[in-house]
């Protein structure tokens, strides 16, 4: 349980897919000059995640990975399809898209109303691409854990595109330098809210920003609540060590 | 004239200044900004953006006629998602360490706007030439935004180019470390990368006032 707990805030917070990797930035500057839209993009987002991020997670595991492909026959244990990876997730996410689109359009025509437009953007989005690839990189081990990284992503997404478009409706009042309107005061407050999240990254794993932090969330899962405590301590230097390893 | 006609030319100069795929068009940021933090990596960055986007602009303007439109997204997700396999296996063959840095950001090229975006808007309705030439351009102003961003945030956090310290030695103190000047270990994280870019833009727009928003 507390796994879940923990991979469920950290990646709505610390590997949040705007702030900490850059994923989906071109709809999230695309699509964030008002709220609405921004939510209604934001809810396609988490929902197309929920759904692929598991699927794929499932491909990974019997097809992927070195050695899925036992459950065929002894003869098969050496096959290594990794390299594959890429197209098959893809493929995936595309026909899920599709899929996702026509489902929803049958049975209920007013999500698909709000949806619907944004479902066809969201196949090259580099969001969902990238949540398969990370689940894929960073070894999540259930198929729970998966689905759940899916969702908590998804809301990590969704939080980002919110917040992003309730700032640029409030900025249309504010007096901008002409050259930065737009885009540039966009990326410039993107910045700093990324600079904000930097400082949830001490919330759970002692700071540890590591990008395979799958290993050390085990050990840190076994921890007590004391050690817990020490590790927001030790957290900062962590933090200030991670500066200059990247 | 040479090589190419003016309107040839053109095509590939236009991407690096006026109409930047990344500060003008705001495609391709997703897979970019992430990996700038080193000079090395931004530019096998941009190769592999340049040879993906040259040879698949190619293979879609040679396919244009006979893609049917309902089903032109996937078969252009294959045709790149090939590509970036191609070059995902070169890296992984000739620079496994610069490979791991990169990490799942090669994969996502396959999503970058810039190359979906360029598809459908150029090579389309372009002949292959001429769609080889866009596609050389735009990955061109791509890798120049990715260089700048990346020679900026390295200069400044880790006082080295390329991996070589350009600055004197940050323990020893010589160089200009021995006036008293740190490392902004803060230019390596993330949120700088895009605080430079939005610089670039403000810089690039008070230097041309037509490319100002409303």
């Amino acid at each position: 349980m507390i796994e879940h707990i923990e991979l469920f805030f950290k990646s709505i917070f610390i590997d949040n897919m705007v702030f900490a990797v850059f994923l989906g930035m071109c709809s999230y500057l695309a699509v964030s000059k008002k709220v609405a839209t921004a939510v209604g993009l934001g809810a396609a987002v988490i929902f197309v995640l929920a759904i692929t991020v598991p699927l794929n997670w499932l491909l990974d595991q019997y097809l992927l990975q070195p050695g899925a492909l036992k459950w065929l026959g002894p003869e098969f244990a050496d096959y290594d399809l990794g390299f594959l990876s890429f197209i098959m997730f893809i493929a995936t996410i595309a026909t899920m898209v599709q899929l996702v689109e026509i489902v929803v359009e049958k049975f209920s025509p007013s999500l698909y109303n709000s949806l619907g437009i944004f479902l066809p953007l969201i196949a090259v989005n580099c969001a969902i691409l990238g949540g398969s690839l990370f689940m894929q990189s960073r070894e999540i081990e259930t198929l729970g854990l998966a689905l759940n990284y899916g969702v908590s992503s998804g809301i990590g997404w969704f939080l980002a595109i919110l917040a992003i478009a309730a700032i640029r409706e409030k900025i249309r009042y504010s007096n901008v330098p002409a050259p930065l309107r737009g885009l540039g005061i966009t990326f410039i407050i993107t910045g700093l809210m990324g600079i904000g999240f930097l400082s949830f990254g001490g919330m759970l794993t002692g700071g540890d920003e590591e990008p395979s932090a799958a290993p050390t969330e085990q050990v840190e899962s076994v921890e007590t609540e004391t050690t817990k405590e020490m590790n927001i301590e030790q957290g900062k230097s962590i933090v200030e060590n991670t500066k200059t390893v990247e | 004239m040479g090589l190419l006609s003016k309107k040839d030319a053109k095509l590939i100069t236009d991407p690096l200044t006026d109409n930047n795929p990344i500060t003008i068009q705001v495609l391709g940021i997703c897979s970019a900004l992430a990996i700038t933090a080193e000079l090395k990596a931004s530019l096998v960055m941009g190769i592999a953006v340049l040879f993906v986007l040259g040879v698949g602009n190619v293979v879609i303007s040679l396919m244009r006629n006979i893609i049917p439109s309902k089903i032109r997204i996937i078969v252009q997700l294959i045709v790149v998602a090939s590509l970036v396999i191609i070059v995902d296996q070169v890296l992984k063959a000739y620079a496994f360490e610069l490979s791991k840095t990169l990490s799942v950001f090669i994969g996502l090229i396959i999503t970058n706007c810039i190359i979906m975006g360029r598809f459908e808007a150029f090579a389309l309705g372009n002949g292959p030439w001429r769609s080889f030439l866009d596609g050389i351009g735009n990955a061109l102003g791509y890798a120049v935004i990715l260089i700048i961003v990346g020679f900026f945030r390295e200069l400044l956090g880790s006082g080295s180019l390329f991996g070589f310290p350009v600055l004197g030695d940050a323990i020893e103190k010589t160089g200009v470390y021995s006036i008293g000047y740190e490392n902004n270990g803060f230019m390596l994280m993330p949120p700088m990368a895009l605080i430079i870019v939005g610089l670039i833009i403000w810089v690039q727009r008070s230097r041309n006032k037509d490319l100002i928003e409303d």
